[in-house]
């Protein structure tokens, strides 16, 4: 879909008024992947919002990036819950399958991995949200798999 | 054994995933007039179970009062303090409750529209809510003027600061407003607004349900009723229970404890971390440390440096920046501890720091800086060792 048609399919659907920028952002970051600056102008123009207060309002939340990420964006739950569970050898076994430290994200632009505060499952962690699904009590091994299971369906998908 | 005790702790409260038919409940409320709602309420002593505890009745009795063309009833579902889960379980497990609680609210104060507030982290429960709600909006047309929607947060804690949340609902950034005027005169879109946690709304609707004199009967004489709490960290029985108010650490941990329990922070992060020889005195509840819910364990193979390091790279990083005290003094204080244990400053530089945070309780301009205090002098002043060494 291009830039122009996606964002008014988003206002379309959430509304034109100052309120619903929110939820038109929400969906444009679901549908593109990521709220680029081009995108971000064309959500301006379109709402009659100035470009600094929608760039600003995205900037705020963690949800909403503006910079280029994965298909699939994995945040492990780095709250102390998750931290005293091990959380960390959750993130060096995936850094390490993935090739990637926690902030970066694949060459193939297939995943982004970065840690988040807490996803509130404090008594089953680790736990860690893929897009928007939430995986619990993982261990090194178990999401590792989650991972490469992904990756099988992305194969054949294509 | 424990797990018994526990059982039949939970079984005497029961009120919050009790099962009950929903619609029975708001049919035979809506029939109950406004005054005398407020009026159970009042007597029930319900305080909010997000943390703040402000007097249910007193807030929805400002909106009841207050002029507006336009009134709203927001459920609170930002549930971003760390250590804290029940919101999530009481949207999943009892949902129409929630709802209930919502239409009651909307009865009471002359609302016509309803929002629950989710955070982007819940996403996952956004389309079965939805349905949920569908079907409610449906079901109670011909019994009250009021429809509720879902708006969704994107990830930041402060969104739950009931201010910060309206501006988000608004598409704002999430930066909480100066009060007064309180949410209640002027909300969402300017017009009065009650915001209401998740579970507090529940305990509305059981409050129609049972009596005010149930709920009151429940909990000691300064915290009355009961409270859902969530309880992680170094405990053989992490979950979500449903407890009277009022009971003291020392019963708690020995429930909860694995028996080497050597700290529990009540509250999360912005809450207050109790040692081990404090455990007898303090009570859990508003004579003591009231509690959004977190119940955080540590035993003694814990870091007490690695938890308050932990706590404050999240207000760190969650601090909207809008006032100084909160946005630098949260930098300063973990570059502070991070000195200290490196032995670039000396340890005196603690006092210096402790003293930094009577700044950030007077001068911040919100909930979140004025709670960090909370658990960077709890912690400093029970553990120092720790966090020189
Ligand atoms: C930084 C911060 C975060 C908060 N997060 C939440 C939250 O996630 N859920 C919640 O119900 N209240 C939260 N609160 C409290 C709300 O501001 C508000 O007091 C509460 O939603 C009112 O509902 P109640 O009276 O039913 O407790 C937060 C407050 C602060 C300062
Ligand atoms: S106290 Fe912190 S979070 Fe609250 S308004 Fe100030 S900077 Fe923002």
């Amino acid at each position: 879909m291009s830039i122009s048609l996606s964002v008014k399919t988003a206002i379309e659907e959430s509304g034109n008024s100052r309120e619903n920028l929110m939820s038109v952002l929400q969906i444009i970051r679901s549908d593109l992947g990521t709220l680029s600056p081009a995108i971000l102008t064309e959500v301006a123009d379109q709402m009659g919002l100035s470009r600094a207060d929608v760039y600003g309002t995205a900037t705020f939340y963690s949800f909403l990036e503006t910079t280029p990420v994965g298909k699939y964006s994995i945040r492990i739950c780095r709250s102390i819950s998750c931290d005293m569970k091990n959380k960390n050898a959750v993130r060096e076994a995936l850094e390490n399958h993935l090739f990637i430290k926690k902030g970066e994200t694949t060459k193939d632009g297939m995943f982004t991995l970065t840690e988040t505060n807490c996803l509130g499952h404090c008594h089953e962690g680790p736990v860690m949200l893929v897009n928007d699904e939430i995986h619990t009590e993982l261990t090194p091994d178990s999401a590792v798999k989650i991972i490469e299971e992904i990756r099988i369906r992305e194969g054949v998908d294509e | 054994m424990t797990r018994e005790r526990i059982s039949k702790m939970q079984e005497k409260v029961n009120l919050i995933f009790s099962e009950c038919d929903s619609m029975e409940l708001l049919e035979q409320a809506l029939k109950v007039e406004p005054q005398q709602i407020l009026k159970m309420l009042l007597t029930s002593s319900l305080r909010g179970r997000g943390g703040a505890g402000f007097l249910t009745s007193l807030k929805w009795k400002f909106a009841s009062e207050a002029d507006g063309n336009r009134k709203f009833v927001v459920a609170n579902a930002d549930e971003g303090e760390p250590g804290t889960f029940k919101d999530r379980e009481i949207l999943d497990k009892v949902p129409c409750k929630v709802l209930a609680g919502m239409a009651i609210c909307a009865h009471t104060i002359g609302a016509r529209e309803g929002y629950i507030y989710l955070r982007g982290e819940y996403n996952y429960m956004k389309k079965s809510l939805q349905q949920k709600l569908d079907e409610f909006n449906d079901k109670i047309k011909n019994m009250l003027d009021f429809t509720i929607s879902i708006k969704s947060g994107s990830g930041a804690y402060v969104c739950g600061e009931e201010t910060a949340l309206i501006e988000s609902m608004e598409g704002k950034r999430g930066e909480p407003r100066n009060k007064p005027p309180y949410p209640v005169t002027e909300g969402y879109l300017g017009f009065p607004t009650v915001v209401n946690n998740v579970e507090t709304l529940v305990y509305v609707a059981m409050i129609m349900k049972h009596g005010a004199a149930h709920f009151a009967s429940l909990g000691t004489e300064k915290s009355k009723g009961a409270k859902v709490f969530s309880v992680s960290g170094d405990t053989p029985i992490p979950g979500i229970y449903e407890l009277e108010m009022g009971m003291n650490l020392a019963e708690f941990v020995e429930l909860f404890g694995d028996g080497d329990t050597k700290a529990v922070q009540v509250g999360g992060a912005s809450g207050f971390c109790v040692p081990r020889r404090k455990f007898a005195e303090t009570i859990i509840g508003f004579e003591g440390i009231p509690t959004g819910g977190s119940m955080m364990l540590f035993n003694s193979s814990r870091s007490m440096y690695n938890v308050l390091h932990n706590y404050l790279e999240f207000f760190c990083e969650e601090s909207c920046g809008q006032c100084t005290p909160c946005r630098v003094g949260c930098q300063q204080l973990r570059n502070g501890i991070e000195a200290v244990k490196q032995r670039k400053l000396p340890p005196s530089h603690l006092d210096v720091l402790s003293k930094m945070t009577r700044t950030m309780k007077i001068a911040s301009k919100c909930g979140l800086g004025q709670s960090v205090p909370n658990s960077f002098n709890s912690i400093v002043t029970s553990f120092k060792e720790e966090i020189i060494y």
